[in-house]
């Protein structure tokens, strides 16, 4: 069910270091040191950095690859498609409603006679949309909010950690439809919506990175050297949390696409005459017993395969993370 | 322990002060609302009903009062419906609790095998079948498979009649257990997809441990090993998940009654969100919130029980 608002696999809150990783940093050997090229310890040229490692490693995943592929699929379909795959999704025509797929419109038509396949496209470009920048806005507000409160720690940490609690009972479906109800959802609305909603898994992730992040020797040579917390925050916890944030905001992704066509499909979402996947699976339901499975079959598909190419693509970032945190 | 107590009852107020903010928040004037617009001829009218519910005393005397009536139980009253929230959830709460409950159970007893199935043949087919298997059902809202499920089994071969069972009383839930079916299946599914994959990340985690070498050194059978030492181990943090998780069977048991019209609390939550019946939206938030504090509390509790290790670290 991805209204879970978190990722599908647990991921630890707390990184342990790696003891054998230690052992590893004992023996560096530079590039460029000609002793080292030497002795074989590092192969002449330029070393393997951790982000070719991570993409190897990203790369060698078929599923994540894969996913990349639908992903990009789906964008270009959705925003490209309508520039090459003419139909009229403006005026209904009650003259063409309901017709079967055939090869004038390859997916039929739907109820008010618009074009199912042309539908998709625009439907698509909402629900997308709406995914990804209310996945964005929430890894924003999630970063920012566990940094600082893994950063500062005490009290502080403990109260933000408490409201993030508290905020966590609620099923975030739940909190948006009492939002929504209470205004008529736009775009940017259902952006803020689900953004504040969902930032929370990301918080607490973030906020175990940055208690361990803190300690570490450079932030501490950085504050000797005067600077504030906000420059830890910003330069040294949230960049280094980078993998972590990476991942997480992937899974947001699908949570978020789950829950903008969920609230669409309960009528409390995007409003007519904008459309969703959601909202065109709700409009197609009530023809579920004409055989009518056009109206269902194709924005279902759209919804199962965006969804699930995200986590494909969380879980390959994920491994190659893993592969970051390996060498840390 | 005591610690984990004060930081739940911490969380419980706070969802209190959110539910509160959220019930400031909602536009107009409870007066109007509730009495009319007509009501805006008749100021003094609006000034008794404002003494009369307190809404004229300052925001923290509004939020001790609120307070007060939840602590009596008393979560506000439907104008909607004309009833109070509480006999609302009296009715409702009990069909969600049934289907959830069933669910979760049904849920776990196809997960715990199928978790040790993938892990133990990790990278095998198998495996690769059933992530494919949870990650479809992850990644399909409810609400779809709702639908796919109604079209196969309701419309193209009618087994299965598309409604859940409607009346009062959990006694047709019993009576008409072939209206249960669907839904059940429904969350089921959905839910073997969230719980699958942490329990073969448990079993996989479990297999590298050093008591599984012991175990199989002192010459246990790779099947007593699974059984008595690896699988025992690995239900311990699904113990936890249950009480994570709550929060997402909810969002989830919310979609599958409006799908198949099973009047529970997510459905009537449902229809009141569509009416704008506040009082009710957030008394059912509440009792939710609640729910899930005193659930991952439990599950806590029961960590520490059924893993000595962990009572160990917090002393």
């Amino acid at each position: 069910m991805s209204l879970a608002g978190g990722s599908p696999e647990p991921i630890p809150t707390d990184v342990k270091p790696d003891p054998l990783s230690n052992i590893g940093v004992a023996v560096v050997a530079y590039p460029g040191d000609a002793d080292a090229v030497a002795a074989g310890m590092l192969p002449a040229g330029k070393p393997r950095s951790t982000f070719r490692r991570g993409l190897e490693v990203f790369l060698e995943n078929k599923l994540a690859v894969t996913g990349v592929g639908i992903f990009v699929f789906m964008l270009l379909f959705c925003f490209i498609g309508p520039l090459i795959y003419h139909t009229n999704q403006l005026q209904v025509d009650f003259a063409h409603e309901e017709l079967p797929p055939s090869s004038a419109h390859l997916l039929g038509t739907d109820a008010s006679g618009f074009d199912v396949l042309g539908r998709l496209m625009v439907a698509g470009q909402v629900s997308l949309e709406v995914g990804i920048a209310a996945a964005l806005l929430a890894t924003i507000v999630g970063v920012l909010w566990g940094a600082v409160a893994g950063y500062i720690g005490g009290f502080v940490d403990s109260f933000m950690m408490r409201i993030v609690d508290a905020l966590l009972s609620i099923p975030t479906l739940f909190l948006a439809l009492v939002v929504v109800s209470m205004i008529t959802p736009s775009k940017p609305i259902l952006i803020l919506v689900i953004a504040l909603t969902s930032w929370l898994t990301t918080s607490r992730l973030v906020r175990g990175e940055a208690l361990s992040l803190r300690t570490r020797d450079y932030v501490q040579a950085m504050k000797a050297m005067g600077g504030g917390g906000t420059r830890a925050v910003l330069r040294h916890i949230a960049p280094n949390a980078i993998g972590t944030i990476m991942v997480n905001a992937t899974f947001q992704v699908a949570d978020a696409i789950a829950l903008i066509v969920a609230l669409s499909y309960l009528g409390l979402g995007i409003r007519p005459p904008q459309t969703d996947w959601g909202q065109m699976l709700s409009n197609g339901v009530q023809y579920v017993y004409d055989g009518y499975w056009w109206l269902i079959i194709p924005a279902g598909f759209c919804i199962v395969i965006v969804i699930a190419a995200a986590i494909f693509i969380g879980e390959g970032l994920r491994d190659a993370v893993e592969v970051r945190l390996q060498r840390r | 322990m005591i610690r984990r107590l004060l930081q739940a009852v911490v969380v419980v107020l706070l969802v209190t002060v959110i539910t509160f903010i959220l019930l400031r928040l909602i536009p107009g004037n409870p007066a109007i609302a509730i009495m009319g617009p007509q009501a805006y001829r008749n100021p003094a009218a609006i000034v008794q009903f404002d003494r009369v519910y307190g809404f004229n005393r300052p925001w923290y005397g509004q939020y001790w009062l609120w307070l007060d009536h939840l602590l009596h139980f008393n979560l506000g009253y439907s104008y909607n419906l004309n009833q109070s929230v509480a006999s609302l959830l009296a009715n409702h709460l009990p069909k969600t609790v049934f289907l959830v409950g069933i669910s979760i159970i049904l849920a776990l007893l196809c997960a715990v095998p199928i978790g040790v199935v993938q892990a133990v043949r990790r990278n095998k087919i198998v495996d690769h079948f059933f992530n494919g298997f949870s990650t479809i059902f992850y990644a399909m809202p409810a609400f779809l498979l709702g639908i796919l499920l109604i079209l196969v089994f309701a419309i193209k071969f009618p087994i299965f009649p598309p409604e859940g069972p409607q009346g009062e009383g959990l006694g047709v839930l019993i009576t008409n257990f072939n209206a249960l079916v669907l839904p059940i299946v429904t969350l089921t599914l959905i839910t073997i997809a969230l719980f699958s994959r942490y329990m073969r990340s448990s079993v996989l985690d479990n297999l590298t441990e050093d008591y599984v070498r012991t175990a199989k050194a002192k010459g246990a059978s790779e099947r007593r090993v699974l059984l008595r030492h690896v699988l025992r181990n690995s239900l311990i943090p699904i113990a936890t998940l249950l009480g994570l998780l709550l929060p997402a069977l909810f969002a989830g048991a919310l979609i599958t009654e409006s799908v198949f019209n099973y009047p529970g609390m997510g459905y009537l939550f449902y229809q009141q969100a569509l009416k704008q019946d506040y009082p009710t939206l957030l008394g059912i938030i509440v009792v939710v919130a609640v729910a899930t504090v005193v659930g991952s509390l439990l599950a806590d509790i029961a960590y520490a029980v059924l893993d000595p290790r962990v009572r160990y670290v917090s002393q």
